[in-house]
């Protein structure tokens, strides 16, 4: 039990490792889900049944589709880059799991007298008892979010079909303008929370019984962030990308089985993340009665929070329709842009006089 | 400081390694029948016509580079708005200036027609 290595303690790589596993497999098996979800939910909206056959009302359906995928042909078009074909679906896929390592999903549990921060990144110092998380927690999502694109506009290109090429055309311009909205909405939290830190943020709003959350406060933010996210992982009314009626699969349009699901994989790994991240800075992240004193209820308020808001993507699905490229932009750059902005100049001011 | 990272490199090892075990897996799997058609960029069952990477809309280009712009520009509100508190009417006023010179680079973007998609 004493074995120090690199300065920290045994009991920390175990936390360490048992963590990672958990997060990865909770990612995993929530965007298996979230597939059979979307599908039931937006069946059920449309007076349909959605998946049926396949297990109890088609609960293996994420099952068998991942089967499926998995032993079907895998095409190299001919005129395609090879490496960078090859190479896409991984730099699209791995940003989106990897974004989740800062995220807090709860207190910190003690596990045989050692005192374990359930978020992957942080640990607790043995001598000062002081919970260590990254300070510029907020930076690192937003950096790893924006590796994601090199991915679709690297599958776009290397794939050398006009369909793929527009998909991926688009994909870049939309999620980078997108980007810079969604970077400025959440300054104005920062404004108030004065730290980067997931972890301290998350703890600033843990008084007054959910009054204290940033959605209250920073309303404006609040709803400008969850429209610039769904924007820039390109859900529906934003899926420009991929429509279907227009690019047919968009930039995975020469993408066939399992390079293809990584993709989708992505698409929806980014979308627990975006949520999470939503749930965090606003929505008090793990916070909720009783959390602190029985600590492993904030891992359910936690998830309990993230898939509303995952619901809540499935259903602007079902009720939206899509937009049009230049309305995209136009709401973009002319709208969330100059808003932005004034929020935080007036959250400023605000701020200053009282 | 550490012990905060460490986690991270384990995670995005698990991830490139998920990712690759599943494409070498499938594609070690799954059947392979050459056909020259197959192998064809799709373009709604013709024949392609030309080249996939062909120049594209100078909007693009336009887009990135104003991304870039503004995106440092965001980035520079970071810093300031954590020591928002600390640095008072100083701070207020000359984040008050750098926004207001935001503001007009962005209003000249914008009357340029440099935002327009038609």
């Amino acid at each position: 039990m004493d074995i120090v290595i690199l300065g920290l303690p045994m009991m920390y790589y175990i936390a360490m490792v048992a963590k990672v596993l958990v997060a990865f497999v909770f990612v995993l098996l929530t965007v298996a889900y979230a597939t059979y979800a979307e599908r039931k939910i937006i069946g059920h909206m449309q007076v349909r049944l959605g998946p049926m056959r396949t297990g109890w009302h088609g609960l293996l359906q994420p099952i068998a589709d991942g089967v499926k995928l998995f032993f079907k042909e895998e095409i190299v078009p001919s005129q395609a880059s090879t490496f960078a074909f090859l190479i896409a679906p991984l730099i699209a896929l791995v940003p989106a799991f990897i974004t989740f390592a800062v995220i807090p999903f709860g207190g910190v549990i003690e596990v045989a007298g050692y005192k374990i921060p359930l978020q992957i990144a942080s640990y607790v110092d043995m001598a000062s008892g002081k919970v260590y998380d990254i300070n510029v927690g907020v930076l690192y999502i937003l950096a790893m979010s924006s590796l994601g694109v090199y991915g679709i506009v690297l599958a776009g290109w290397a794939s050398n079909s006009k369909y793929s090429l527009l998909g991926g055309l688009r994909a870049s311009a939309q999620m980078i303008s997108y980007e810079l909205s969604a970077g400025l909405a959440i300054v104005s939290v920062f404004m108030l929370s004065g730290t980067l830190s997931m972890n301290e943020i998350v703890n600033l709003q843990s008084g007054m019984g959910g009054f204290e959350w940033y959605a209250f406060k920073q309303p404006l933010a609040f709803i400008m962030f969850f429209i610039c996210s769904i924007a820039e992982i390109n859900r529906t009314p934003f899926d420009l990308p991929e429509a279907e009626t227009e690019l047919v699969s968009g930039f995975c349009t020469e993408y066939s089985s399992m390079k293809y699901a990584m993709f989708f994989m992505a698409e929806y790994a980014n979308m627990v993340t975006v949520c999470a991240l939503t749930t965090t800075l606003f929505l008090g992240g793990w916070n909720g009665p009783l959390a602190t004193t029985f600590t492993l209820l904030g891992p359910v308020y936690f998830v309990a929070k993230v898939y509303f808001l995952m619901f809540f993507c499935m259903w602007l699905r079902a009720t939206v329709p899509r937009y049009r490229y230049d309305q995209l932009m136009h709401i973009g750059w002319k709208v969330f842009i100059p808003l932005g902005l004034i929020n935080i100049v007036v959250t400023g001011i605000w701020n200053y006089l009282i | 400081m550490l012990g905060a990272y460490l986690p991270i490199l384990l995670l995005v090892i698990v991830a490139i390694g998920f990712g690759l075990v599943s494409l070498v897996m499938s594609s070690l799997i799954g059947p392979k029948k050459f056909s020259v058609l197959k192998m064809s960029p799709y373009e709604s069952g013709c024949e392609p016509v030309g080249t996939g990477q062909e120049r594209f809309s100078i909007k693009f280009y336009l887009i990135a580079m104003l991304f870039i712009l503004f995106d440092i520009e965001a980035v520079f509100l970071y810093p300031w708005a954590i020591l928002y508190k600390k640095l008072g009417m100083f701070g207020l006023i000359e984040m008050g200036i750098f926004i207001v010179i935001l503001f007009v680079g962005y209003i000249y973007v914008w009357k340029k027609g440099a935002l327009e998609w038609e």
